[in-house]
């Protein structure tokens, strides 16, 4: 064991002069020479280099963040329940970091600067050191300015310490990925400047053409007044697009044709990790069904399908078991279909994979704008939800709003709708299987089956005009008090999605169950797409006391200010009674009981905990 | 060496966090909080990460930024006294405080003078979800009427997807005058775009010496076809009629200038 960590140490190091040397870098080698994708790291203590490479993607040269120089950085791999030590050096002339996207550490090792820690400073080592209670396929990413755009993420897989449920012949990990040959900086100001820059697929004088010769003149016209009316575009499914992004799996661009080994008959093990920062991806295998075995690194029934969305930071392992000897694709499209990556499953080496042609753009919906279907007949200047008063509209199981509005806010879901019952946007009509999150059921029984005790709504808000995203209206940059968690409570927290994007909202440090039923096996994730007009919920269990970062990760919407912090305070703690008073779930002593009002909206209206004690951080 | 002071730091930290820690809870003396949104503080030095939060929060919705527009860079024929004109804007700022910037300029090549030679500096905040409202000076450079305005305006997208700009101007001798503008982006193709645009021009009085009268002075139409090349610049050719009206119009004929005027167009638009 000894021998082996000095020998990866050496690895490491190695890795860290070729970039210097400018060689080819580990993960470039091919596949008949045995690559696995991405350069491996085992063991329990870890030296990680964070700095600049030069890299080449689809044959073009470029320059990367990297980790240990190469893009993206190496797979780091350990043992459920081990002590591991990581330490990471910024070789950057700016602050690093590094988040451990999924797991569950103390949140001082969390790696988000500002919230867990003040961040790794230029030059400078910093060490994590954490044990996780936890198995299964994850993923590492810079949490520093826009740094995990440039290059600065990597997977991240714990071995079981006992026997893998999942039992394969091979495995496979895909890092998936959307690479700019420009500054990420340049990238987000340009959206500031006009959101629509890397929008080609727009309806256009000749969409309108065709749209009235299939639906009639008349309702194309009321289609696009009802669009125009509301400033809002149909085909807003992406801001940053093909138009600016190379897609990657594992690095790689489809020129670079990526390739998994298989033996017919062999049952391959796919980590799919979404390390995009700003792409959902659709992601199928045409002619192989996939059997879904986990989702975000936690175990789930198995669920075969045919293809499944996965948003930013989401992961899925798959298992798929290839009869015939040929080659498959293994296609990462985005979601608003304007480009995609393709690589390779073949017996052998030296095989292409015929890429499929890009689908229709996929057009948004009255769903999207979380509304009802049914509403043909209805008067769309009453769409005009900045002024609108919605209690005129008695009777009306009409969503509440009582979040901030004003210019940051360009529309609210009037009736959101629970969409977790659908496959995500464009692929509700595909003709196979499309994977909905209603379809996961925990492997294993919910480790806490209380009701929730409290409830609370966020919003997610935005204007795509002025390119400004944020929860409940507030941008991160004007949040004054962060969400109040207390220890060992459980909540149910409601998302409602009042934007026509898809956001991947990521809540650090717990793990949440995603209510798709009242069941104990409801399916347990770290991140989720909320899809336009959705309103979903989640019930959690603060039972990781810290500050915990809470936000979109779509990078330039974290960036733009959709973000917040949520502390889950110490159990037994005795807060002051202040200008809080007014809480409805007032937690003045020491006993942190049910909620007297599981308020409809408990807007985390924190307290002042100027006077407590310190709680036990384990 | 680094990598020994920031474990040895570490380990420090982590002792005192802990030495800490443990009277806090049985003492309710202890004058440690836990500050919601703050408790990493009990793990690394408070001011370290009271600095980088603030980093943190500039950075996710507080940021800066600028945008540079020539919206209309043209050669225009005017019917055998071409001119060249410059319409374009910028501003600076964050989402809520912006410097807008806006600037007309033309040029008669005939008569080789400035026709026009406007910038305006103008503080802009958000009223509304689509809409800006905008406050401050305008200054006329050309000769023979430099002028100085207050500007009160409002900017934004109206609905059907209009982009609006109107504003009053009030002279320093009191004059009061009025600007409506209103373009439209109609795509034929992702990148082939057909530009409509408007604008009109009142006045409260006349002011002869600006050669302006009172009441719809000037109206301008044009019709504009760009290929966005890159979505950063786009050349376009185009008609443009112009007009003046009322008094406006007697000023001009008895100055012996044209009232109205068709010109071809070709130009670049541009933005940074």
């Amino acid at each position: 064991m000894v021998s082996r960590r000095t020998l990866l140490k050496s690895a490491a190091g190695a890795g860290v002069v070729s970039a210097a040397a400018s060689l080819l870098p580990a993960w470039a080698r091919s596949a008949s020479a045995g690559n696995k994708g991405i350069f491996e790291l085992a063991g329990s203590s870890f030296d990680l280099t964070v700095g600049h490479s030069a890299v080449e993607i689809g044959g073009r040269a470029g320059h990367a963040i990297t980790v240990n120089g190469t893009l993206p950085g190496p797979l780091i791999r350990f043992r459920e329940g081990e002590t591991v030590t990581l330490r990471v050096r910024n070789m950057l002339d700016e602050d690093t970091s590094i988040h451990w996207h999924g797991l569950l550490v103390p949140f001082h090792m969390d790696g988000v600067p500002g919230v867990s820690f003040p961040g790794i400073k230029a030059g400078e080592t910093f060490t994590y050191e954490f044990a996780v209670p936890q198995s299964g396929t994850y993923w590492y990413h810079s949490h520093s300015g826009l740094q995990e755009q440039a290059g600065h993420y990597g997977p991240l897989i714990i071995d079981p310490a006992g026997a893998d449920p999942i039992k394969s012949d091979r495995d496979y990990v895909l890092v998936l990925s959307d690479w700019s040959f420009e500054h990420p900086h340049k990238v987000f100001a340009r959206l500031k400047k006009n959101s629509e820059v890397y929008n080609f697929q727009q309806r256009t004088a000749i969409d309108f053409v065709k749209d009235a010769r299939r639906n009639g003149l008349k309702s194309t016209i009321a289609d696009r007044a009802m669009w125009g009316q509301m400033r809002m575009s149909a085909t807003d499914i992406s801001d940053a697009t093909a138009a600016i992004y190379t897609y990657l799996i594992n690095g790689h661009a489809t020129a670079d044709n990526w390739t998994a080994i298989f033996n017919p008959g062999e049952r391959v093990r796919l980590r799919i990790i979404n390390a995009s920062a700003m792409t959902i991806f659709n992601f199928r295998i045409p002619g192989l069904p996939m059997t879904v075995v986990a989702a975000d690194g936690l175990a789930v029934q198995p669920v075969e399908t045919d293809e499944f969305q996965i948003g930013v930071a989401e992961t899925y392992d798959v298992l798929v078991a290839p009869e015939r000897l040929r080659a498959f694709a293994l296609v990462a499209e985005a979601i608003d279909r304007y480009g995609q990556v393709v690589a390779t499953l073949a017996p052998e080496a030296g095989l292409v994979a015929t890429a499929p042609l890009l689908r229709a753009r996929p057009i948004l919906t009255h769903r999207d704008m979380g509304m009802a279907m049914d509403h043909g007949g209805m008067d769309h200047g009453a769409m005009d939800h900045g002024s609108m008063d919605h209690a005129a509209m008695a009777g009306d199981p009409v969503q509440q709003h009582d979040h901030k509005r004003g210019a940051g806010v360009d529309m609210v879901a009037m009736e959101p709708a629970n969409r977790l019952d659908e496959p995500g946007l464009g692929l509700e009509s595909v003709p196979h299987r499309a994977l909905r999150y209603a379809q996961l059921r925990s492997l294993t029984r919910n480790p806490d089956l209380r009701k929730p005790e409290r409830e609370m709504e966020i919003h997610l808000t935005g204007n795509m005009e002025r390119y400004m995203w944020s929860f409940d209206g507030v941008k991160f940059s004007a949040v004054e008090k962060p969400i109040i968690f207390h220890e060992g409570e459980r909540l149910r927290v409601t998302l409602v999605n009042d934007t026509m994007m898809t956001h991947p909202i990521h809540l650090h440090g717990m793990f949440f169950d995603l209510v798709v039923d009242e069941s104990d096996f409801k399916p347990r994730k770290h991140t989720v797409n909320v899809k336009p007009g959705d309103k979903l919920s989640f019930d959690v269990t603060a039972d990781h006391v810290g500050d915990w970062a809470f936000h979109c990760h779509l990078l330039f919407h974290m960036h733009a200010g959709m973000m917040q912090v949520v502390s889950v305070m110490p159990r037994g703690v005795a807060a002051a009674p202040t200008d809080a008073g007014a809480d409805a779930a007032g937690h003045d002593g020491m006993d942190h009981g049910p909620a007297p009002k599981p308020a409809q909206k408990a807007k985390a209206k924190p307290m002042d905990h100027g006077a407590m004690g310190h709680g036990d951080h384990r | 060496m680094s990598d020994i002071r920031s474990i040895v730091l570490g380990i420090a930290a982590t002792v005192a966090a802990a030495a800490t820690l443990a009277p806090a809870r049985l003492n309710a003396q202890e004058p440690r909080a836990v500050e919601p949104g703050a408790q990493a503080a009990a793990y690394y030095d408070p001011a370290a990460l009271a600095a980088s939060r603030r980093a943190l929060q500039r950075e996710h919705g507080g940021q800066t930024s600028y945008f540079l527009l020539a919206d209309r860079l043209e050669y225009q024929s005017n019917e055998g006294a071409p001119t060249l004109l410059f319409d374009g804007q910028g501003w600076w700022g964050t989402d809520r405080n912006k410097l807008r910037v806006k600037s007309e300029i033309e040029y008669d090549f005939s008569a080789d003078r400035f026709e026009e030679a406007e910038l305006q500096a103008l503080w802009s905040r958000p009223i509304s979800r689509y809409f800006d409202v905008q406050a401050g000076v305008r200054h006329d450079f050309q000769d023979g009427a430099e002028r100085t305005f207050g500007v009160l305006g409002v900017q934004g997208l109206a609905p059907y997807w209009f982009e609006l700009d109107a504003a009053i101007f009030v002279s320093g001798d009191g004059d009061v005058a009025a600007r409506i503008e209103a373009e439209y982006d109609l795509l034929i193709t992702q990148r082939l775009i057909v530009q409509p645009r408007a604008e009109l021009n009142f006045a409260v009085q006349s002011v002869e010496d600006a050669g302006i009268g009172g009441g719809l002075s000037t109206a301008e139409i044009g019709l504009r076809l760009r290929y966005e090349i890159d979505r950063q610049f786009a050349p376009y050719i185009g008609a443009n009629w112009a007009r003046s009206f009322g008094e406006t119009a007697d000023f001009a004929r008895a100055d012996g200038d044209e009232v109205g005027a068709v010109s071809l167009v070709a130009g670049v638009r541009l933005w940074f």
